[in-house]
């Protein structure tokens, strides 16, 4: 390990580290711009000169690894001066236009401006002008801001596994633009914003709305997909007016995805904000106790087994926990959290992403199975691409054949693949018996079919004939794309003993089915089934409704969100729920009430205890607690139709999506090109 | 001066056949086999008795060069890269070696790249060079087919390829690691370093990048002994070398002298002296653009070569003399230069990328007088900025003749300022 | 501006071509065939009347498996590759210090009175282009055009306009010295290099 001296002070550093890291280390502060942690070294900046002894120029601490004996300074006359230059540089063709800039007040051009820069300028040839370029509906550009740094660039190639981006001409004529300005066809482009040192790339949506100082900053969870993004919500009064990643680094590290960045519109529209109950066959707003007597008279003697109910995707625990204990009292066992008919079961490893995200970077072989995990969870597709970059990764996949950003042997279309994997027949099974931590990711486009259990069953075969199961690794994956829906799976939200399943419960043979949250069901064969549908926007549950429950939104309630690793999270409440809505447990506790089936907790402190009671490791937020292998799936036969992935619209996944005019446009702009081809040029 | 018979580029003009028969026939490919027998070893210790130092500008010792090559692969191959991206303004040396001896080349090829256990060498040539890498081309294929190169090259046993590759347009790829990366297909962008190409060139692999002229004049060196190379000139700058005197002078030429050469000496006897005599003489880029200008006085005694040249705040480059009379706008000369380090940068890095430009326009301004003479010192300091903060070294190619430019002609850009002032008030 | 021009006709190599191609991709190692993008790209301009197109750009990339966004960076790097037409003859004129010294804005003034055009244009008979580039490496015979694959050297305002003459006739101009010299010795015969060597 090289030790070396930083402005007097002797720091020990890891092998590999660079001069910059070691200045960090040893408490000096290294400007920079194109620097980046997660990207490749450009060094082209070169903010973060230094001066080394010995050296007869000042070295790019970014790019310089760290040496035994180096003597560095990184406060010397020559230094400063150094960066006095660079900075003159970057500023003598970067407008003066900060009060009309989105960067403005989270600028680091700005910041450094202020700490490194001299103050004043001797440039007075014509600044040079560059035209905007079109990145699509997301990404505003003002490109005479750009600073050339290639964080963008980089991102784009190396995390991104999009190839769009580039930096054509040379010189000062170098410029940063998409293939013909063709929006930039990517689920993690808004990251381009974040990384964006200067005003160049803005976000569109946001342009022109707020300045940073005015917003209130609450750190929560994503609710839009099941990998838990870590989030944090800027809002304005009561307004979200955006979100924005949060790091962590087992999780999402910096990034997030295009839709949990830009869905956020969609929390202002399309919002239930009053009850609402059916009255002549038509939807009628209504107070809270009319909407709760409508409901109390439907179910007043009514037989638990006439009653149903169904937790939709983005349904937090608490109200999860809630609806299962008020279907308890009502002497129901028709509850079901799986509504697209998932076959998974009780068994914990059974339906977690076991290796868990960061896992996936310890593995050595992958079989992916009737999944796109770019759409699913574009997050973990960054993290599987990652782990490629790396090399020695073979990866396998059965299913929809899909650019997935990363290469990969194309196994077949369905069950009959998987089991020529699962019998040893098929080359790739080879593969998993060589590899020492191979992995299986198995989509819900594999398990959400009729003969899903037995498709199940076959993957667990593979898990366990292939040794992807041991003391220290659990290679058995479950991806899932709703945020619900570990959480409600732990709580036991499954059908009980005679119980009926989500689609038998929407084949109206019930009387009353509740939906919370259920918007992605087939309402067709409903008939004359009561439903209640409680939850935050106007789309297909509530269309169906007789009465309406307006609940919260994700952004809207403190909650516990559980990932598909199995990891609870704790999300937090940054605005309050619009009109009438309130946050979902206390609507079903008063409905509870009303019902005389009175649930036992009055505050959240109290059901959260009644949530860790039925599972433990609720307590335990942020840990991912290992699952012991058990027996899960049922061998049968299967079918010979192939796996269709469970997203046709990467854009369009769930009732806030769907109200966002921002979705709107970038379906517009990208889903038609997605089902198309798989080549890497589009 | 130089004697022909030791003279190295005898087809210097292209008076004879370049092609093999003509080759063989000047003694190129005569035994190369011996030369291979010498060993990896003693060639790179004949290359560095003989005291070459690189043809391609910045002079570094070529065996020493050749030294830093892995002795042992750790499975990646080696490889030689030869860089003909002659694009120096004032230089059209390499251009005279691949049109007109490509054999010398391709000879050197096989000598160096055995030195470095390289597999195959790369010539990468700029795309202008259209005719000169025909001929080459046509080099290589009568190589191949006589068997001196490929398989059991010349007979040695040891297998060596060789390829050309053309350039499209850009200086920059003159920069070692910005041809590696134009070699693999990229923008030649400099790399950093390190890593250093020995250890990570082309395609990953370990690379030596040697220009024409040092590779061309190797096995000529192992023939002769290295005596007698470092027998001519003066300790640590021997040999010959190739000169390119353009401008104004008499009779512009290229003409193969010993190191150390007087530079009127130069001038006078190959290129028909100065314009209008000696006297009217007013500046020489002594060693193509990109170093500082030298005011006839110190012209008058200068000795061409690394360390004369050095000491007097210059360099020998690529020994490109580009010689202007009185009749010289001097700023505009220089402004010119500034141009094309503008037009050349590759936009990577900051100052390169912003400073180029800003010191442009500031020349130009210089050109019509538009300026304040505080703007002067102020173009000091800016090429002060880009000199050694740049990924690679054009940064300081483009500040040099500006600064030769002020360190000797001063009082004519303040004069130039003053008269367009007095003009502009009148 | 666009960054490429889209004719909407295919572009493809002739079978001549693709055999060249393949010689070129074979140059380097397995694998490594993004290096064969920049001889591609000449190749194909060379096919497609001496510029790139999208089409042709596009088909280099598909190609050799090189995402589009880096063969256009590579096409707008590189000052050799037009992305717009060029006349029958493209003329390359020298602006850089040791052809300035020598007259190039002689040059300069002969496209612009003779043929009417300035860096960037083309005649309207598309017979000639100008584009002033920067040196081009053959500074003791300046100043230099580039005409096309040839070079054009100790030119002079008189010598220029003949070769233009020539050119614009259809007939061949020859190539080289417009003066009496040969190739890179000084004018008036060589001084050196005159003692016999082993050519017979």
């Amino acid at each position: 390990m090289p030790t070396l001296t930083v402005d007097g002070i002797e720091v020990t550093v890891e092998p590999g580290t660079t001069v910059l890291q070691a200045c960090e280390e040893a408490g000096a502060e290294i400007p920079r711009f194109c620097y980046h942690e997660r990207l490749s070294i450009a060094g082209n900046c070169r903010m973060c000169l230094v001066e080394m002894e010995k050296a007869p120029k000042l070295i790019a601490s970014c790019a310089m690894p760290a040496g035994d004996g180096m003597v560095i300074h990184t406060n010397t006359q020559k230094v400063k001066e150094g960066r006095e230059g660079a900075m003159e540089f970057l500023l003598i063709n970067h407008p003066l236009d900060c009060p009309i800039c989105d960067q403005g007040g989270e600028c680091d051009l700005q910041d450094q401006s202020m700490a490194y820069g001299s103050g004043n300028s001797r440039y007075h040839e014509m600044k040079r002008a560059v035209a905007e370029k079109n990145m699509g509906p997301l990404i505003k550009t003002t490109m005479t801001r750009c600073i050339h740094c290639t964080r963008c660039v980089r991102f784009a190639t190396e995390v991104a596994g999009v190839e769009d981006l580039g930096a054509i001409n040379r010189g000062e004529n170098m410029e940063i633009a998409t293939y013909l300005e063709q929006a930039l066809d990517s689920e993690l482009s808004g990251n381009i914003i974040d990384l964006c040192p200067v005003g160049a790339l803005t976000s569109k949506p946001y342009a022109f709305a707020a300045r940073p100082w005015e917003l209130s900053k609450t750190e929560s969870i994503d609710a839009l997909d099941a990998v838990g993004a870590n989030i944090r919500v800027d809002s304005r009064g009561k307004e979200v007016m955006r979100i924005l990643p949060r790091l962590h680094e087992d999780v999402n590290e910096e990034w997030l995805s295009d839709r949990s960045r830009f869905s956020y519109d969609g929390l202002k529209t399309q919002r239930l904000d009053t009850p609402y109950v059916r009255k002549d066959g038509k939807l009628q707003p209504a107070s809270w106790s009319e909407a709760f007597e409508a409901i109390a008279a439907k179910l007043d003697g009514l037989d638990g087994a006439k009653i149903g109910a169904i937790a939709g995707d983005l349904v937090c625990t608490e109200s999860m926990k809630a609806l299962k204990d008020l279907m308890d009292l009502l002497g129901s066992p028709n509850i079901d959290c799986r509504q697209d008919g998932a076959a998974l079961s009780a068994v914990r490893s059974g339906y977690l992403f076991n290796s868990t995200i960061a896992g996936i970077e310890a593995a050595d072989a992958l079989l992916i199975v009737g999944s796109n995990p770019r759409h699913e969870a574009a997050l973990i597709n960054a993290r599987i691409r990652k782990r490629w970059k790396m090399g020695n990764f073979p990866i396998a996949l059965v299913g929809e054949q899909r650019d997935l950003g990363y290469g990969h042997e194309y196994l077949g279309a369905g069950p009959a693949t998987l089991a020529d994997v699962a019998s040893g027949k098929h080359s790739f099974a080879k593969t998993l018996k060589k590899a020492k931590r191979p992995m299986i990711i198995v989509g819900q486009g594999a398990l959400s079919r009729s003969d899903g259990a037995a498709v199940l069953a076959l993957a667990k075969k593979i898990a366990d004939n292939f040794d992807l199961v041991s003391d220290d690794w659990n290679g058995f994956n479950v991806l899932h794309t709703a945020a619900s829906r570990v959480g409600g799976l732990d709580l036991g939200l499954l059908p009980g003993e005679g119980g009926k399943s989500a689609s038998d419960l929407l084949d109206g043979s019930l009387d009353v089915l509740f939906l919370l949250g259920a918007d992605e069901i087939d309402t067709s064969k409903l008939g004359n089934s009561f439903v209640i549908y409680q939850g935050s926007h106007g789309d297909v549950g509530a269309s169906v409704a007789d009465v309406i429950l307006p609940g919260a939104a994700y952004t809207e309630k403190d909650a516990i969100w559980v990932n598909t690793e199995g990891r609870p999270q704790l999300g937090r409440r940054a605005i309050f729920p619009p009109g009438d809505a309130r946050e979902d447990w206390t609507i079903l506790r008063a409905l509870s009430e009303k019902l005389g089936k009175t649930l036992p907790y009055n505050t959240l402190a109290e059901l959260r205890a009644a949530m860790i009671e039925a599972a433990p490791h609720f307590a335990d937020i942020d840990v991912v607690t290992p699952a012991p292998w058990g027996d899960f799936g049922v061998e049968g036969a299967t079918e010979d139709s192939a796996f269709v992935n469970p997203i046709t619209d990467y854009y369009l996944t769930n009732p806030i999506s769907r109200s966002s005019r921002i979705m709107a446009q970038c379906s517009a702009a990208f889903s038609k090109v997605k089902t198309e081809g798989t080549g890497t040029n589009g | 001066m130089l004697k022909d018979k030791d003279r190295i580029f005898t087809n210097l003009y292209g008076i004879h056949d370049w092609k093999l028969a003509g080759a063989k026939s000047r003694g190129i490919w005569d035994n190369t086999k011996a030369l291979i027998e010498m060993g990896q070893d003693g060639i790179i210790d004949a290359i560095k008795e003989s005291g070459l130092r690189g043809r391609g500008g910045a002079g570094f010792p070529t065996g020493l060069k050749w030294s830093f090559m892995p002795k042992e692969s750790d499975g990646r191959p080696s490889y030689l890269v030869v860089n003909a991206d002659e694009s120096e303004p004032g230089t059209c040396k390499d251009r005279e070696i691949m049109r007109f001896d490509p054999h010398r080349l391709l000879e050197g090829c096989l000598v160096a790249g055995f030195a470095m256990r390289a597999v195959a060498a790369y010539i990468y040539i700029r795309g202008e060079f259209v005719q000169e890498a025909i001929n080459l081309e046509i080099a290589i294929q009568e190589a191949y087919e006589d068997g001196l190169i490929g398989k059991n090259a010349s007979g040695s046993g040891y297998d060596f390829d060789i390829y050309l590759h053309r350039g499209a347009g850009a200086y920059i790829c003159g920069e070692e690691t910005a041809l590696i990366e134009s070699l693999e297909g990229n923008k030649g962008q400099p790399r950093l370093k390190p890593p250093f190409p020995a250890n990570v060139g082309v395609w990953g692999c370990p690379s030596t990048v040697n220009n024409v002229e040092s590779i061309a004049v190797a096995p000529e060196i192992l023939r002769r002994g290295e005596g007698w190379f470092s027998g001519l000139g003066r300790p640590n700058n021997t040999g010959t070398k190739l000169f390119c005197i353009s401008g104004h002078v008499n009779k512009p030429c290229n003409v193969e002298e010993e190191m150390g050469i007087p530079l009127k000496e130069l001038i006078e006897k190959h290129a028909g002296g100065v314009r209008g005599g000696w006297d009217n003489l007013l500046a020489i880029i002594p060693g193509g653009s990109s170093v500082p200008l030298l005011p006839k006085e110190i012209c008058d005694t200068m000795l061409m070569d690394f360390d004369s040249l050095r000491d007097a705040q210059s360099g020998l480059g690529t020994a490109a003399v580009i010689v202007m009379d009185k009749s010289t706008d001097v700023i505009r000369a220089i402004e010119r230069l500034s141009h094309f380090y503008k037009h050349e940068s590759c936009g990577q890095c900051t100052p390169c990328r912003e400073g180029t430009g800003w010191m442009w326009r500031v020349m130009q301004r210089l050109v019509s007088g538009d300026a304040e003479v505080e703007e002067i010192d102020m173009l000091i300091n800016v090429s002060k900025r880009i000199e050694g903060h740049t990924i690679c070294a054009l940064g300081d190619a483009a500040a040099w003749p500006i600064q030769g430019l002020v360190r000797h002609f001063r009082p004519v850009i303040e004069e130039r300022i003053k008269s367009r002032k007095a003009a502009r008030a009148a | 501006m666009s960054q490429v021009i889209e004719t909407g006709k295919a572009f493809e190599f002739t079978p001549e071509n693709v055999k060249k191609a393949k010689v070129f991709i074979a140059k380097y190692p397995k694998g490594r065939q993004q290096s064969a993008v920049m001889p591609l790209l000449d190749l194909a301009q060379r096919q497609n009347e001496n510029w790139l197109s999208k089409e042709a750009l596009e088909y280099v990339g598909k190609f050799l498996d090189v995402p589009y966004m880096r063969v256009l960076e590579v096409a707008t790097f590189y000052t050799m590759y037009n992305l717009k037409p060029v006349g029958k003859y493209f003329l390359q004129l020298c602006r850089t210090t040791p052809c300035w010294l020598r007259g190039s804005d002689d040059l300069e003034a002969v496209c612009k009175n003779k043929l009417g055009i300035s860096s960037g244009e083309t005649t309207e008979d598309g017979m000639f282009s100008l584009l002033e580039v920067e040196c081009l490496g053959a500074c003791v015979n300046a100043p230099v055009v580039q005409i096309n694959d040839d070079f054009y050297e100790d030119l002079n305002a008189e010598n220029f306009e003949a070769v233009l003459d020539k050119l614009a006739k259809g007939e061949e101009a020859p190539k080289g010295p417009q003066i009496d010299r040969i190739n890179s010795a000084p004018e008036g015969g060589p001084k050196t290099l005159l003692e016999k060597t082993g050519d017979a």
